[in-house]
Protein backbone atom coordinates (compact mmCIF):
# COMPACT_ATOMS: atom_id res chain seq x y z
CA UNK A 1 0.00 0.00 0.00
CA UNK A 2 1.50 3.27 -1.01
CA UNK A 3 0.96 6.91 -1.75
CA UNK A 4 1.70 7.71 -5.38
CA UNK A 5 2.52 11.10 -6.78
CA UNK A 6 1.36 12.12 -10.22
CA UNK A 7 1.40 15.15 -12.43
CA UNK A 8 -1.16 16.01 -15.08
CA UNK A 9 -1.32 18.62 -17.78
CA UNK A 10 -4.22 20.21 -19.65
CA UNK A 11 -4.61 23.15 -21.95
CA UNK A 12 -7.63 24.90 -23.38
CA UNK A 13 -8.71 27.16 -26.23
CA UNK A 14 -11.70 28.82 -24.74
CA UNK A 15 -14.49 30.57 -26.68
CA UNK A 16 -15.60 33.93 -25.28
CA UNK A 17 -19.36 33.88 -25.82
CA UNK A 18 -21.16 31.92 -28.54
CA UNK A 19 -22.58 33.38 -31.75
CA UNK A 20 -24.92 30.55 -32.68
CA UNK A 21 -28.22 32.34 -32.08
CA UNK A 22 -27.12 35.97 -32.28
CA UNK A 23 -25.86 37.50 -29.09
CA UNK A 24 -26.84 41.10 -28.29
CA UNK A 25 -26.01 43.11 -25.18
CA UNK A 26 -27.25 46.63 -24.46
CA UNK A 27 -26.22 49.45 -22.17
CA UNK A 28 -27.73 52.84 -21.37
CA UNK A 29 -25.70 55.67 -19.85
CA UNK A 30 -26.95 58.99 -18.52
CA UNK A 31 -25.60 61.70 -16.29
CA UNK A 32 -27.18 63.11 -13.17
CA UNK A 33 -27.47 66.93 -12.93
CA UNK A 34 -24.22 66.99 -10.92
CA UNK A 35 -22.17 65.14 -13.48
CA UNK A 36 -22.16 61.57 -12.15
CA UNK A 37 -22.82 58.90 -14.74
CA UNK A 38 -25.22 56.00 -14.33
CA UNK A 39 -24.75 52.87 -16.43
CA UNK A 40 -27.88 50.71 -16.67
CA UNK A 41 -27.34 47.05 -17.57
CA UNK A 42 -29.39 43.89 -17.40
CA UNK A 43 -26.39 41.56 -17.33
CA UNK A 44 -25.96 40.97 -13.63
CA UNK A 45 -22.90 40.61 -11.45
CA UNK A 46 -22.75 37.17 -9.83
CA UNK A 47 -19.58 38.08 -8.00
CA UNK A 48 -17.31 37.78 -11.02
CA UNK A 49 -16.77 41.54 -11.13
CA UNK A 50 -19.01 42.66 -13.99
CA UNK A 51 -19.96 45.84 -12.16
CA UNK A 52 -16.35 46.79 -11.44
CA UNK A 53 -15.15 46.10 -14.96
CA UNK A 54 -18.02 47.85 -16.76
CA UNK A 55 -17.55 50.79 -14.40
CA UNK A 56 -13.89 51.02 -15.40
CA UNK A 57 -14.78 50.71 -19.08
CA UNK A 58 -17.42 53.45 -18.84
CA UNK A 59 -15.11 55.82 -16.92
CA UNK A 60 -12.28 55.28 -19.38
CA UNK A 61 -14.54 55.91 -22.39
CA UNK A 62 -16.30 58.91 -20.87
CA UNK A 63 -13.01 60.38 -19.66
CA UNK A 64 -14.26 60.89 -16.10
CA UNK A 65 -13.02 59.56 -12.73
CA UNK A 66 -14.13 56.00 -11.97
CA UNK A 67 -15.60 57.29 -8.68
CA UNK A 68 -18.14 59.29 -10.69
CA UNK A 69 -19.59 56.25 -12.46
CA UNK A 70 -22.28 53.99 -11.01
CA UNK A 71 -23.38 50.71 -12.54
CA UNK A 72 -26.94 49.59 -11.95
CA UNK A 73 -27.81 46.00 -12.80
CA UNK A 74 -30.79 45.88 -10.52
CA UNK A 75 -33.71 44.92 -12.69
CA UNK A 76 -33.91 43.21 -16.06
CA UNK A 77 -37.55 44.44 -16.39
CA UNK A 78 -36.55 48.09 -16.40
CA UNK A 79 -32.99 47.87 -17.74
CA UNK A 80 -32.00 47.55 -21.40
CA UNK A 81 -32.15 44.03 -22.84
CA UNK A 82 -29.19 41.70 -22.46
CA UNK A 83 -28.81 37.98 -23.16
CA UNK A 84 -27.33 37.59 -19.68
CA UNK A 85 -24.31 36.69 -17.60
CA UNK A 86 -23.24 33.31 -18.98
CA UNK A 87 -21.08 31.72 -21.68
CA UNK A 88 -18.15 33.82 -20.47
CA UNK A 89 -19.53 36.69 -22.53
CA UNK A 90 -19.81 39.44 -19.91
CA UNK A 91 -16.64 41.44 -20.29
CA UNK A 92 -16.58 41.11 -24.06
CA UNK A 93 -20.24 41.61 -25.05
CA UNK A 94 -21.42 43.91 -22.28
CA UNK A 95 -18.13 45.79 -22.21
CA UNK A 96 -18.45 46.57 -25.92
CA UNK A 97 -22.03 47.81 -25.43
CA UNK A 98 -20.86 50.02 -22.55
CA UNK A 99 -18.12 51.51 -24.74
CA UNK A 100 -20.70 52.48 -27.38
CA UNK A 101 -23.17 53.95 -24.91
CA UNK A 102 -20.41 55.85 -23.11
CA UNK A 103 -18.97 57.19 -26.36
CA UNK A 104 -22.36 58.63 -27.30
CA UNK A 105 -22.76 60.20 -23.84
CA UNK A 106 -19.24 61.61 -24.06
CA UNK A 107 -20.04 63.22 -27.41
CA UNK A 108 -23.05 64.99 -25.87
CA UNK A 109 -21.00 66.01 -22.85
CA UNK A 110 -18.35 67.55 -25.09
CA UNK A 111 -20.98 69.41 -27.13
CA UNK A 112 -22.57 70.81 -23.99
CA UNK A 113 -19.15 71.89 -22.69
CA UNK A 114 -18.34 73.46 -26.08
CA UNK A 115 -21.50 75.57 -25.85
CA UNK A 116 -20.52 76.78 -22.40
CA UNK A 117 -16.91 77.55 -23.36
CA UNK A 118 -17.94 78.94 -26.77
CA UNK A 119 -15.44 76.76 -28.62
CA UNK A 120 -15.62 73.90 -31.09
CA UNK A 121 -16.31 70.50 -29.43
CA UNK A 122 -13.55 68.95 -31.53
CA UNK A 123 -11.03 71.18 -29.76
CA UNK A 124 -11.96 69.87 -26.31
CA UNK A 125 -10.52 67.04 -24.27
CA UNK A 126 -11.02 65.51 -20.82
CA UNK A 127 -8.39 65.21 -18.11
CA UNK A 128 -9.93 62.16 -16.45
CA UNK A 129 -10.16 64.08 -13.17
CA UNK A 130 -13.54 65.66 -13.77
CA UNK A 131 -12.57 68.55 -16.08
CA UNK A 132 -13.06 69.32 -19.75
CA UNK A 133 -10.64 71.78 -21.31
CA UNK A 134 -9.42 73.18 -24.61
CA UNK A 135 -6.61 71.02 -25.98
CA UNK A 136 -3.29 72.65 -25.16
CA UNK A 137 -4.99 75.24 -22.93
CA UNK A 138 -5.89 73.56 -19.61
CA UNK A 139 -6.96 76.89 -18.10
CA UNK A 140 -9.87 77.22 -20.53
CA UNK A 141 -11.88 74.57 -18.78
CA UNK A 142 -15.21 73.61 -17.25
CA UNK A 143 -15.92 70.82 -14.81
CA UNK A 144 -17.98 67.82 -15.84
CA UNK A 145 -20.35 68.71 -13.00
CA UNK A 146 -20.91 72.26 -14.30
CA UNK A 147 -21.31 70.89 -17.81
CA UNK A 148 -24.02 68.49 -16.68
CA UNK A 149 -25.82 71.21 -14.73
CA UNK A 150 -25.69 73.62 -17.66
CA UNK A 151 -26.87 70.93 -20.09
CA UNK A 152 -29.84 69.95 -17.99
CA UNK A 153 -30.91 73.30 -16.51
CA UNK A 154 -29.84 75.79 -19.21
CA UNK A 155 -29.40 74.05 -22.56
CA UNK A 156 -32.23 71.56 -22.10
CA UNK A 157 -30.30 68.52 -23.27
CA UNK A 158 -29.35 65.19 -21.76
CA UNK A 159 -25.88 63.75 -21.49
CA UNK A 160 -26.77 60.19 -22.36
CA UNK A 161 -25.87 57.35 -24.62
CA UNK A 162 -27.26 54.10 -25.98
CA UNK A 163 -25.09 51.15 -26.84
CA UNK A 164 -25.75 47.77 -28.36
CA UNK A 165 -23.23 45.13 -29.32
CA UNK A 166 -24.61 42.41 -31.54
CA UNK A 167 -22.79 39.38 -32.81
CA UNK A 168 -25.07 38.11 -35.59
CA UNK A 169 -25.91 34.40 -35.63
CA UNK A 170 -23.43 32.25 -37.50
CA UNK A 171 -24.71 29.41 -39.71
CA UNK A 172 -22.56 26.61 -41.00
CA UNK A 173 -21.68 26.76 -44.70
CA UNK A 174 -23.57 23.77 -46.15
CA UNK A 175 -20.63 22.80 -48.39
CA UNK A 176 -17.66 23.24 -46.11
CA UNK A 177 -19.22 23.25 -42.64
CA UNK A 178 -17.28 26.41 -42.00
CA UNK A 179 -18.72 28.85 -39.47
CA UNK A 180 -17.79 31.51 -36.97
CA UNK A 181 -19.20 30.27 -33.67
CA UNK A 182 -17.07 32.62 -31.58
CA UNK A 183 -15.30 35.93 -32.10
CA UNK A 184 -12.34 35.49 -29.82
CA UNK A 185 -10.61 32.84 -27.80
CA UNK A 186 -8.89 32.88 -24.44
CA UNK A 187 -6.29 30.26 -23.57
CA UNK A 188 -4.82 28.47 -20.59
CA UNK A 189 -2.45 25.68 -19.62
CA UNK A 190 -2.28 23.98 -16.24
CA UNK A 191 0.04 21.57 -14.48
CA UNK A 192 -1.54 19.84 -11.51
CA UNK A 193 0.16 17.62 -8.94
CA UNK A 194 -1.76 15.02 -6.97
CA UNK A 195 -1.15 12.23 -4.54
CA UNK A 196 -3.22 9.07 -4.78
CA UNK A 197 -3.57 6.57 -1.96
CA UNK A 198 -3.84 3.13 -3.55
CA UNK A 199 -5.37 1.68 -0.41
CA UNK A 200 -8.26 4.11 -0.01
CA UNK A 201 -8.48 5.47 -3.54
CA UNK A 202 -8.33 9.00 -2.16
CA UNK A 203 -6.91 11.74 -4.33
CA UNK A 204 -5.46 14.95 -2.96
CA UNK A 205 -4.48 17.86 -5.18
CA UNK A 206 -1.20 19.22 -3.83
CA UNK A 207 -0.34 22.03 -6.21
CA UNK A 208 -1.64 23.88 -9.25
CA UNK A 209 0.57 25.85 -11.60
CA UNK A 210 -1.26 27.69 -14.34
CA UNK A 211 -0.88 30.21 -17.11
CA UNK A 212 -3.96 32.03 -18.37
CA UNK A 213 -4.18 34.29 -21.41
CA UNK A 214 -7.26 36.49 -20.97
CA UNK A 215 -6.59 39.40 -23.30
CA UNK A 216 -5.87 42.50 -21.27
CA UNK A 217 -6.52 41.93 -17.57
CA UNK A 218 -8.84 44.92 -17.11
CA UNK A 219 -8.77 44.50 -13.34
CA UNK A 220 -5.79 42.30 -12.44
CA UNK A 221 -6.86 41.62 -8.84
CA UNK A 222 -10.32 40.54 -9.97
CA UNK A 223 -8.79 38.30 -12.62
CA UNK A 224 -6.56 36.62 -10.05
CA UNK A 225 -9.47 36.25 -7.63
CA UNK A 226 -11.64 34.66 -10.29
CA UNK A 227 -8.88 32.28 -11.40
CA UNK A 228 -8.17 31.09 -7.86
CA UNK A 229 -11.82 30.63 -6.95
CA UNK A 230 -12.62 29.04 -10.30
CA UNK A 231 -9.78 26.54 -10.06
CA UNK A 232 -11.01 25.56 -6.63
CA UNK A 233 -14.42 24.92 -8.14
CA UNK A 234 -12.73 22.82 -10.84
CA UNK A 235 -11.06 20.71 -8.15
CA UNK A 236 -14.43 20.36 -6.47
CA UNK A 237 -16.10 19.21 -9.70
CA UNK A 238 -13.27 16.82 -10.49
CA UNK A 239 -13.19 15.04 -7.15
CA UNK A 240 -16.33 15.70 -5.15
CA UNK A 241 -19.46 17.21 -6.58
CA UNK A 242 -22.27 15.33 -8.24
CA UNK A 243 -26.03 15.50 -8.28
CA UNK A 244 -26.17 11.91 -9.50
CA UNK A 245 -26.43 9.17 -6.90
CA UNK A 246 -23.57 6.73 -6.45
CA UNK A 247 -25.84 3.82 -5.58
CA UNK A 248 -28.34 2.38 -6.35
CA UNK A 249 -30.84 4.98 -7.55
CA UNK A 250 -31.77 8.66 -7.43
CA UNK A 251 -33.27 8.53 -3.97
CA UNK A 252 -29.73 8.12 -2.63
CA UNK A 253 -28.60 11.31 -4.34
CA UNK A 254 -27.73 14.52 -2.56
CA UNK A 255 -30.62 16.84 -1.77
CA UNK A 256 -28.95 19.64 0.14
CA UNK A 257 -25.67 21.02 1.43
CA UNK A 258 -25.53 18.29 4.07
CA UNK A 259 -25.24 15.53 1.49
CA UNK A 260 -23.69 17.40 -1.45
CA UNK A 261 -19.97 16.95 -1.14
CA UNK A 262 -17.73 20.01 -1.47
CA UNK A 263 -14.21 20.68 -0.27
CA UNK A 264 -13.83 23.16 2.56
CA UNK A 265 -11.16 25.55 3.77
CA UNK A 266 -9.11 22.55 4.92
CA UNK A 267 -8.57 21.51 1.30
CA UNK A 268 -7.00 24.70 -0.03
CA UNK A 269 -4.57 23.96 -2.84
CA UNK A 270 -1.52 26.18 -3.44
CA UNK A 271 -2.06 27.76 -6.83
CA UNK A 272 0.54 29.76 -8.73
CA UNK A 273 -0.81 31.78 -11.62
CA UNK A 274 0.82 33.56 -14.50
CA UNK A 275 -1.55 35.88 -16.36
CA UNK A 276 -0.46 36.54 -19.93
CA UNK A 277 -1.94 39.55 -21.67
CA UNK A 278 -2.59 39.52 -25.39
CA UNK A 279 -5.25 42.17 -25.93
CA UNK A 280 -7.93 41.04 -28.40
CA UNK A 281 -8.79 43.44 -31.19
CA UNK A 282 -12.56 43.20 -30.92
CA UNK A 283 -12.61 43.15 -27.12
CA UNK A 284 -13.23 46.18 -24.87
CA UNK A 285 -9.77 47.65 -24.23
CA UNK A 286 -8.49 44.21 -25.24
CA UNK A 287 -10.06 42.33 -22.32
CA UNK A 288 -11.60 38.94 -23.06
CA UNK A 289 -12.27 37.92 -19.46
CA UNK A 290 -11.47 34.56 -17.84
CA UNK A 291 -15.05 33.28 -17.57
CA UNK A 292 -15.74 29.61 -17.06
CA UNK A 293 -12.28 28.81 -18.36
CA UNK A 294 -11.01 29.30 -14.82
CA UNK A 295 -12.61 25.97 -13.83
CA UNK A 296 -12.73 23.84 -16.99
CA UNK A 297 -9.13 22.76 -17.62
CA UNK A 298 -8.66 21.77 -13.98
CA UNK A 299 -10.78 18.64 -14.49
CA UNK A 300 -8.80 16.96 -17.30
CA UNK A 301 -5.52 17.95 -15.66
CA UNK A 302 -6.54 16.13 -12.48
CA UNK A 303 -7.74 13.09 -14.44
CA UNK A 304 -4.37 13.01 -16.24
CA UNK A 305 -2.48 13.39 -12.96
CA UNK A 306 -4.34 10.42 -11.48
CA UNK A 307 -3.48 8.33 -14.53
CA UNK A 308 0.11 9.43 -14.21
CA UNK A 309 0.16 8.46 -10.52
CA UNK A 310 -1.50 5.04 -10.58
CA UNK A 311 -2.34 4.20 -14.19
CA UNK A 312 -6.09 4.47 -13.70
CA UNK A 313 -7.94 6.28 -16.48
CA UNK A 314 -11.22 7.71 -15.12
CA UNK A 315 -13.57 9.14 -17.72
CA UNK A 316 -16.55 9.78 -15.45
CA UNK A 317 -16.75 12.63 -12.97
CA UNK A 318 -16.37 13.09 -10.13
CA UNK A 319 -13.35 10.87 -9.66
CA UNK A 320 -14.38 9.34 -6.35
CA UNK A 321 -12.20 7.02 -4.25
CA UNK A 322 -14.52 4.20 -5.34
CA UNK A 323 -13.80 4.78 -9.02
CA UNK A 324 -10.07 4.91 -8.38
CA UNK A 325 -10.20 1.67 -6.38
CA UNK A 326 -12.23 -0.09 -9.07
CA UNK A 327 -9.68 1.02 -11.64
CA UNK A 328 -6.83 -0.22 -9.47
CA UNK A 329 -8.60 -3.53 -9.03
CA UNK A 330 -9.13 -3.91 -12.77
CA UNK A 331 -5.45 -3.19 -13.38
CA UNK A 332 -4.30 -5.57 -10.67
CA UNK A 333 -2.85 -2.71 -8.62
CA UNK A 334 -1.19 0.63 -9.09
CA UNK A 335 0.77 1.14 -12.29
CA UNK A 336 2.60 4.41 -11.87
CA UNK A 337 3.28 5.84 -15.32
CA UNK A 338 6.47 7.50 -14.11
CA UNK A 339 8.72 9.59 -16.26
CA UNK A 340 6.77 12.65 -15.33
CA UNK A 341 8.81 15.12 -13.39
CA UNK A 342 11.00 15.94 -10.46
CA UNK A 343 7.94 16.20 -8.26
CA UNK A 344 7.41 12.45 -8.26
CA UNK A 345 10.56 11.65 -6.34
CA UNK A 346 10.57 8.19 -7.82
CA UNK A 347 6.86 7.84 -8.39
CA UNK A 348 5.53 6.16 -5.30
CA UNK A 349 6.55 6.02 -1.73
CA UNK A 350 5.52 4.00 1.26
CA UNK A 351 2.65 5.26 3.36
CA UNK A 352 3.57 7.68 6.08
CA UNK A 353 6.37 9.31 4.15
CA UNK A 354 4.49 12.01 2.35
CA UNK B 1 -50.53 30.92 18.06
CA UNK B 2 -50.21 33.72 20.59
CA UNK B 3 -47.04 35.68 20.13
CA UNK B 4 -44.66 36.05 23.03
CA UNK B 5 -42.52 39.08 23.87
CA UNK B 6 -38.78 38.77 23.40
CA UNK B 7 -36.09 41.26 24.38
CA UNK B 8 -32.40 41.11 23.58
CA UNK B 9 -29.48 43.33 22.70
CA UNK B 10 -28.67 43.46 19.00
CA UNK B 11 -25.22 44.94 18.55
CA UNK B 12 -25.74 48.12 20.65
CA UNK B 13 -29.50 48.39 20.43
CA UNK B 14 -32.15 47.10 22.82
CA UNK B 15 -34.67 45.13 20.80
CA UNK B 16 -38.18 44.20 21.84
CA UNK B 17 -40.29 42.11 19.48
CA UNK B 18 -43.22 39.75 19.58
CA UNK B 19 -42.45 36.36 18.11
CA UNK B 20 -44.37 33.22 17.32
CA UNK B 21 -43.10 30.60 19.75
CA UNK B 22 -40.71 28.27 17.97
CA UNK B 23 -39.52 30.89 15.45
CA UNK B 24 -35.87 30.67 14.57
CA UNK B 25 -33.52 33.47 15.51
CA UNK B 26 -32.53 34.18 11.90
CA UNK B 27 -36.13 35.03 10.95
CA UNK B 28 -36.53 37.19 14.03
CA UNK B 29 -33.33 39.10 13.30
CA UNK B 30 -34.18 39.65 9.65
CA UNK B 31 -37.93 40.18 9.77
CA UNK B 32 -38.52 41.20 13.37
CA UNK B 33 -35.47 43.34 14.05
CA UNK B 34 -34.85 44.33 10.44
CA UNK B 35 -31.17 43.34 10.45
CA UNK B 36 -30.64 41.84 7.01
CA UNK B 37 -26.92 41.19 7.48
CA UNK B 38 -27.23 37.52 8.56
CA UNK B 39 -28.07 35.48 5.45
CA UNK B 40 -30.14 32.38 4.96
CA UNK B 41 -28.20 29.95 2.79
CA UNK B 42 -29.64 26.54 3.63
CA UNK B 43 -31.86 26.94 6.71
CA UNK B 44 -30.61 23.62 7.98
CA UNK B 45 -27.28 24.25 9.64
CA UNK B 46 -24.98 23.28 6.79
CA UNK B 47 -23.64 26.50 5.28
CA UNK B 48 -22.82 29.00 8.04
CA UNK B 49 -24.22 32.02 6.16
CA UNK B 50 -26.49 32.78 9.14
CA UNK B 51 -23.72 32.76 11.77
CA UNK B 52 -24.24 35.32 14.56
CA UNK B 53 -22.61 35.64 17.97
CA UNK B 54 -24.65 35.06 21.10
CA UNK B 55 -22.72 36.46 24.06
CA UNK B 56 -19.63 36.26 21.85
CA UNK B 57 -20.04 32.61 20.82
CA UNK B 58 -20.85 31.77 17.18
CA UNK B 59 -24.23 30.17 16.59
CA UNK B 60 -26.12 29.15 13.47
CA UNK B 61 -29.10 31.44 13.85
CA UNK B 62 -31.22 29.34 11.47
CA UNK B 63 -31.09 26.48 13.99
CA UNK B 64 -31.43 28.63 17.11
CA UNK B 65 -34.80 29.08 18.75
CA UNK B 66 -35.50 32.78 18.99
CA UNK B 67 -36.59 32.48 22.61
CA UNK B 68 -33.04 31.43 23.51
CA UNK B 69 -32.00 35.01 22.76
CA UNK B 70 -34.02 36.39 25.69
CA UNK B 71 -31.83 38.81 27.61
CA UNK B 72 -28.70 37.86 25.64
CA UNK B 73 -26.32 39.89 23.53
CA UNK B 74 -26.49 39.17 19.79
CA UNK B 75 -23.77 40.43 17.45
CA UNK B 76 -24.14 40.51 13.69
CA UNK B 77 -22.12 41.94 10.83
CA UNK B 78 -24.44 44.94 11.00
CA UNK B 79 -22.66 46.00 14.19
CA UNK B 80 -19.07 45.49 13.08
CA UNK B 81 -18.41 48.96 11.70
CA UNK B 82 -18.24 51.88 14.13
CA UNK B 83 -19.80 54.78 12.26
CA UNK B 84 -17.88 55.06 9.01
CA UNK B 85 -14.94 53.06 10.46
CA UNK B 86 -14.96 49.52 9.12
CA UNK B 87 -13.86 46.71 11.44
CA UNK B 88 -10.31 45.54 10.55
CA UNK B 89 -11.81 42.23 9.38
CA UNK B 90 -14.07 44.05 6.95
CA UNK B 91 -11.17 46.12 5.65
CA UNK B 92 -8.99 43.04 5.25
CA UNK B 93 -11.76 41.16 3.41
CA UNK B 94 -12.22 44.11 1.08
CA UNK B 95 -8.55 44.73 0.41
CA UNK B 96 -7.77 41.02 0.13
CA UNK B 97 -10.57 40.35 -2.39
CA UNK B 98 -12.03 37.80 0.04
CA UNK B 99 -15.57 38.11 -1.32
CA UNK B 100 -17.03 37.56 -4.75
CA UNK B 101 -20.81 37.10 -4.60
CA UNK B 102 -20.60 38.00 -0.90
CA UNK B 103 -23.27 35.60 0.28
CA UNK B 104 -20.96 33.80 2.71
CA UNK B 105 -19.23 36.97 3.85
CA UNK B 106 -21.41 37.96 6.80
CA UNK B 107 -21.13 34.47 8.29
CA UNK B 108 -17.39 34.31 7.62
CA UNK B 109 -16.88 37.67 9.33
CA UNK B 110 -18.75 36.58 12.45
CA UNK B 111 -16.91 33.24 12.70
CA UNK B 112 -13.66 35.15 12.26
CA UNK B 113 -14.61 37.75 14.84
CA UNK B 114 -15.41 35.07 17.42
CA UNK B 115 -12.00 33.53 16.76
CA UNK B 116 -10.04 36.78 17.02
CA UNK B 117 -11.90 37.84 20.17
CA UNK B 118 -10.70 34.64 21.86
CA UNK B 119 -7.43 34.07 19.98
CA UNK B 120 -5.89 37.34 18.83
CA UNK B 121 -2.88 35.63 17.22
CA UNK B 122 -4.32 32.56 15.53
CA UNK B 123 -2.32 30.12 13.46
CA UNK B 124 -3.40 29.39 9.91
CA UNK B 125 -4.82 26.06 11.07
CA UNK B 126 -6.86 27.77 13.78
CA UNK B 127 -8.33 30.12 11.19
CA UNK B 128 -9.23 27.20 8.93
CA UNK B 129 -10.79 25.40 11.90
CA UNK B 130 -12.80 28.50 12.85
CA UNK B 131 -14.38 28.87 9.40
CA UNK B 132 -14.74 25.16 8.69
CA UNK B 133 -18.50 25.45 9.22
CA UNK B 134 -18.82 28.24 6.67
CA UNK B 135 -19.22 27.26 3.04
CA UNK B 136 -17.97 29.54 0.27
CA UNK B 137 -18.77 28.79 -3.33
CA UNK B 138 -16.66 31.48 -4.97
CA UNK B 139 -13.30 32.28 -3.47
CA UNK B 140 -11.59 28.94 -2.93
CA UNK B 141 -11.23 30.02 0.75
CA UNK B 142 -7.58 31.04 0.51
CA UNK B 143 -8.27 34.80 0.22
CA UNK B 144 -10.59 34.51 3.23
CA UNK B 145 -8.00 32.75 5.38
CA UNK B 146 -5.39 35.29 4.31
CA UNK B 147 -7.71 38.20 5.10
CA UNK B 148 -8.44 36.91 8.61
CA UNK B 149 -4.70 36.51 9.29
CA UNK B 150 -4.07 40.01 7.93
CA UNK B 151 -6.78 41.48 10.16
CA UNK B 152 -5.39 39.66 13.19
CA UNK B 153 -1.95 41.07 12.50
CA UNK B 154 -3.34 44.59 12.02
CA UNK B 155 -5.30 44.42 15.25
CA UNK B 156 -2.09 43.38 17.04
CA UNK B 157 -0.15 46.17 15.36
CA UNK B 158 1.91 43.74 13.28
CA UNK B 159 2.17 43.37 9.54
CA UNK B 160 1.07 39.93 8.33
S1 LIG C 1 -28.63 29.23 6.81
FE1 LIG C 1 -27.99 28.60 8.76
S2 LIG C 1 -26.39 27.24 8.35
FE2 LIG C 1 -27.16 27.69 6.36
S1 LIG D 1 -18.07 34.89 -1.88
FE1 LIG D 1 -19.67 33.79 -2.85
S2 LIG D 1 -20.06 32.23 -1.37
FE2 LIG D 1 -18.29 33.16 -0.58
Amino acid sequence: MAIHRGRGFACINYPIGMNLGGDPAQALVHSTPDGKFMVALSAIDLGQGMKSVTRQIAAETLGVPVEDVYVDTADSDTGPHDMGSFASRGTHRVGNAVIRASAEARKQMMEAAADELEVNAADLTTDGRGNIHVKGAPSRSITVADTATAAQFKQGRTLSGRGIFLIPPSDADPDTGEMTPVTCFAHAALVIDVIVDDETGEVEVTEINSAYEVGRALNPRLVEQQLIGGAWMGVSHALYETTEPYYPDRSHGPEDFNTYLMPGPGQIVPHHIAVLERPAEDAPFGGKGPGEMCANPVLPAIANAIYNAVGVRCDRLPITPEKVLRGLQANGGARPQGGNNGATQGGSMPQGQR
Amino acid sequence: MAKVPLTFTLNDAEIGVFVVPGSNLLDVLRRGAGDLTPKEGCAQGACGACTVLIDGVPHLSCLTLAEMAEGRRISTTGGLAVGPELHPLQTAFMEGFAAQCGFCTAGMLMSAKALLDQTPNPTRDQVIEAISGNLCRCTGYEPIVDAILTAAAKMQGRTA
